[in-house]
């Protein structure tokens, strides 16, 4: 097969698991709908139970009981279809790292593609460990907004045109690969602490229709979650800054020099690092942590779109 | 940073702190001695430091916003032109430098004494703590984590002994007290906290010093033309402030033979792209031969403990000016600098002396000229071909080298100059053309075209020291994150036996490693019991 049928492969699998992932999102929300009719609150069922003309005793009803372990079939659908966009979205992913014969994350659509599917798979790996099913809304949602996104306006522009010198470097897989892992790790962590900031509301008697909230675990459990994840994402945006400035050193002769990209991951690692110490500062747990993480997830995707599109600087690789 | 506390002491943390807060409540005539302290203490809290921290990512923004002095200066000279007024607001708040203003400058500083105000006490509280016993173990256990109580089969004796065992083989660092072991591990996590935040202040040490003992220096090289490590063949050089660049530098000498691009063009879009720069340089150090090397670009050259990049490479076309009686007044290939992909280059020639008046040349190269239906020409490659084509307008008049205005080898300053040619009777040469000047002055000629690269030649002598630090910093990060600091008891109390545990700090499988233990010690005991 020539390049260009890979890639024409690839392009399809990119669509077809932007579908699945659509579907899936869809099935996502039926179960969090499921949820909240689930968790009615105990007035109805008195109600109900009165209504029946029944003499017995009236039982009140148990308390919602947290059914994070056992999730519905509709949230097992819903992962399985996840799974399902997965394996086609790895797919596109290799194929078009063979029709380009190189790693195929060396411009934005690509970098796109292979970011979302990575936080795809960290949502599906982190289900094997904690039920977080109820963040499918939030993953499949974005991945499938951020592919469509790319293949529309970045897709066009990028030929499979062979990479620029400074590009050819082993740094090329290491440094860039760790920052999309990075990304993967921080955008579940955005979405822990999202829903964090929420359940603390709830828990506050605010929202009370947000009765599926009753099925997520507490904030304080999100939090500790978010705090796992993100520190995970910590290390490997550390690692993201050190191999980048080693291969500086080697493309650009110098290991340092505060070009736009650069700045953008100096900030980005001090308010992760901000976000570290606000865990372990008096007054600073909680909500203010968690906005703290939903601020450097928002520098991230800054750094990805505004800083690559409309910055001057030394990192010009978007292809466009 | 602020590290004094991160997630480890967070239970010791708002009792000292609040101790702290009443101490200064209670007090609230401070002498000097008392304020300095208050100050100190405030500085070095957690929450300062947390403050700190986020000022300095908010302050790192604007030098991404505007561009920079240090990194793009012609943008820079750009905006000033763009927009003189707003340039001249933002310049007198340094936003052009960010990275070296006062303001940024004061933050990472506080930050960085905030830190080490941390770190002292730290160290030596943790210090005290590796020598300690573990602490005593709690009256009632069963408030504590993972709290597990089984029947015990054999007398309280040996299972305090066996729990010793048992805890020293998991690496816990044990002490018996009465019918009870406590143990205590994960010692490395406060370790690799301390090496982290240390490592982080021996980060920007380096890098000072760096700066301080290095340099960087800019040439642009044309084939067959050598260079000599010294200040005056730098076109440009920023030494530091601990180092004289007359004696500083050592002496080695470079030379590029040949520069061998190589492209490919994109059948569909016929746009040409790079997929290789080799510069061919001979090099040579104080006292040895010319010995052959190549840079490319991700492969800089060491040599003279500098490193030698290559950052950009164009034409130069070589040019004899001469009067009309045939006198050579002026030759030498002029580095022409590419605008666009194909190497459609822009440049000037001056021509001071030798002529009626100070003549100056602008105008543009193509390596692989094509012309436009409009006449127009634009370079269709970046390949050096027999259509390489150099369009000239000249200029007569004050060139500006008097006063320093027409400095700038790369810019011609027109403004007391008149133009001789208009646009359509601009000279257009072939290689090997000589044209006649307008009004006979003489003639010019393009005898050939040499290739030329750009180096940026540095020195940092603190550039390992800082890997190190960021290495050393990222092992420290690892462990302080990853590794469990816990506390564990084993209790015998009435024929039974009592297992709890105590995180310090961030601990999801504490509960986890007390079951572990529980199961671990049955086990011990089980074989030591007479079958």
């Amino acid at each position: 097969m020539t390049p260009e049928t890979l890639a024409a492969w690839s392009l399809l699998g990119t669509y077809s698991a932007t579908a699945v992932y659509v579907i899936a999102f869809i099935v996502f929300v039926l179960d969090l709908a499921k949820r909240s009719a689930d968790a009615a609150p105990v007035a109805r069922t008195a109600v109900a139970a009165e209504a029946s003309g029944s003499s017995a005793v009236l039982v009140e009803a148990p308390p919602a009981p947290p059914s994070v372990a056992t999730p519905t079939r509709n949230a097992r659908v819903a992962l399985a279809l996840t799974v399902v966009g997965l394996v086609v979205h790895v797919a596109a992913i290799v194929l078009r790292g063979i029709a380009a014969e190189r790693v195929p994350w060396a411009n934005m659509f690509e970098f796109a593609l292979t970011g979302t599917g990575i936080m795809v798979a960290v949502f599906v790996v982190a289900n094997l460990w904690k039920d977080v099913r109820f963040l499918g809304v939030y993953v499949t949602g974005l991945a499938a907004l951020l592919l469509s996104l790319a293949t529309i306006n970045f897709y066009d522009a990028v030929g499979l045109v062979p990479l620029p010198p400074p590009l050819q470097s082993a740094w090329l897989g290491i440094h860039v690969l760790v920052a999309i892992l990075a990304t993967g790790f921080f955008s579940l962590g955005a979405g822990l602490s999202a829903v964090q900031l929420i359940q603390n509301r709830r828990e506050a008697g605010k929202l009370p229709r947000l009765r599926f909230m009753t099925t997520v675990p507490s904030a304080e459990n999100l939090e500790r979650l978010a705090y796992r994840v993100n520190v995970i994402g910590f290390m490997l945006w550390t690692f993201t800054l050190i191999f980048g400035a080693i291969w500086a050193e080697r493309a650009w002769g110098r290991y340092w020099g505060w070009d736009t990209k650069e700045v953008w991951t100096f900030v980005i690692w001090v308010v992760f690092a901000g976000y570290i110490h606000a865990r372990a500062t008096r007054g600073w747990r909680g909500n203010r942590s968690a906005i703290l993480a939903l601020v450097g997830f928002a520098a991230v995707l800054f750094n990805f779109t505004v800083v690559n599109l409309f910055f001057s600087g030394l990192h010009a690789y978007s292809g466009l | 940073m602020a590290s004094s506390r991160p997630s480890d002491a967070i239970d010791q943390d708002p009792a000292e702190e609040r101790t702290a807060e009443t101490r200064v409540a209670e007090n609230p005539k401070l002498g000097p001695i008392g304020f300095a302290r208050f100050l100190w203490r405030t500085l070095t809290s957690m929450r300062t430091a947390l403050v700190l921290l986020l000022l300095l990512a908010l302050a790192a923004v604007p030098g991404s916003l505007v561009p920079q002095r240090s990194s793009d200066p012609n943008g820079v000279f750009q905006y000033a032109a763009r927009d003189p007024e707003g340039f001249k607001i933002l310049d007198a708040l340094g936003l052009f430098s960010t990275f070296s203003t006062p303001w940024f400058s004061a933050i990472y500083l506080l930050l960085f004494v905030s830190l080490i105000g941390c770190i002292i006490p730290r160290t030596k509280h943790h210090f005290d703590a590796l020598r300690a016993r573990p602490p005593k173990t709690p009256a009632r256990l069963a408030r504590l984590v993972g709290f597990t109580s089984v029947d015990n089969p054999v007398d309280a004796e040996t299972a305090v002994t066996s729990a010793r065992q048992v805890l020293r083989s998991q690496g816990y660092r044990v002490e018996r007290y009465g019918d009870s072991i406590s143990a205590e591990r994960g010692y490395l996590r406060e370790t690799g906290n301390l090496i982290f935040h240390t490592a982080l202040v021996g980060v920007l040490a380096a890098v000072g010093l760096g700066g301080a003992f290095g340099f960087t220096g800019q040439r642009l090289l044309v084939e067959g033309e050598p260079f000599t490590n010294v200040l005056a063949d730098y076109d440009s050089f920023t030494g530091g402030s601990a180092i004289d660049p007359d004696t500083s530098l050592q002496p080695f000498s470079l030379r590029l033979d040949s520069f061998d691009p190589e492209y490919e063009q994109d059948p569909t879009t016929l746009a040409w792209h790079p997929l290789d720069y080799d510069a061919n340089m001979s090099v040579r150090t104080a006292g040895g031969d010319w010995t052959p090397a190549t840079i490319k670009i991700n492969s800089p050259l060491e040599i003279g403990g500098a490193q030698v990049y290559l950052l950009g490479n164009g034409f130069a076309p070589i040019v004899t000016v001469r009067d009309p009686d045939g006198l050579e007044v002026f030759h030498g290939a002029v580095p022409f600098i590419g605008l666009d992909a194909n190497l459609w280059s822009q440049g000037v020639i001056k021509v001071p002396d030798g002529l009626s008046d100070q003549l100056g040349f602008s105008g543009f190269f193509y390596p692989d000229a094509i012309a436009s239906t409009s006449g127009a020409l634009a370079s269709y490659s970046p390949l050096l071909t027999d259509n390489a084509r150099l369009t000239l307008q000249v200029y007569r008049g004050d060139l500006g080298l008097a006063d320093g205005s027409g400095g700038n080898v790369y810019s011609l300053d027109t403004t007391d100059m008149e133009q001789l040619t208009t646009r359509e009777e601009a000279l257009v040469l072939a290689v090997g053309d000589t044209l006649d000047l307008p009004g006979g002055m003489g003639t010019i000629e393009l005898e050939g075209v040499a290739e030329y690269v750009g180096l940026d030649i540095h020195h940092d002598p603190a550039q390992t020291w800082v890997l190190g630090f960021a290495l050393a910093a990222v092992f420290g990060l690892l462990t302080s994150l990853f590794i469990p600091r816990r506390r564990m008891w084993i209790k015998v109390v009435d024929g039974t036996i009592e297992y709890a545990g105590l995180a310090r700090g961030e601990d999801p499988a504490l509960a986890g490693a007390v079951a572990d233990l529980a199961r671990a010690h049955r086990e011990a005991l089980e074989r030591r019991m007479p079958s």
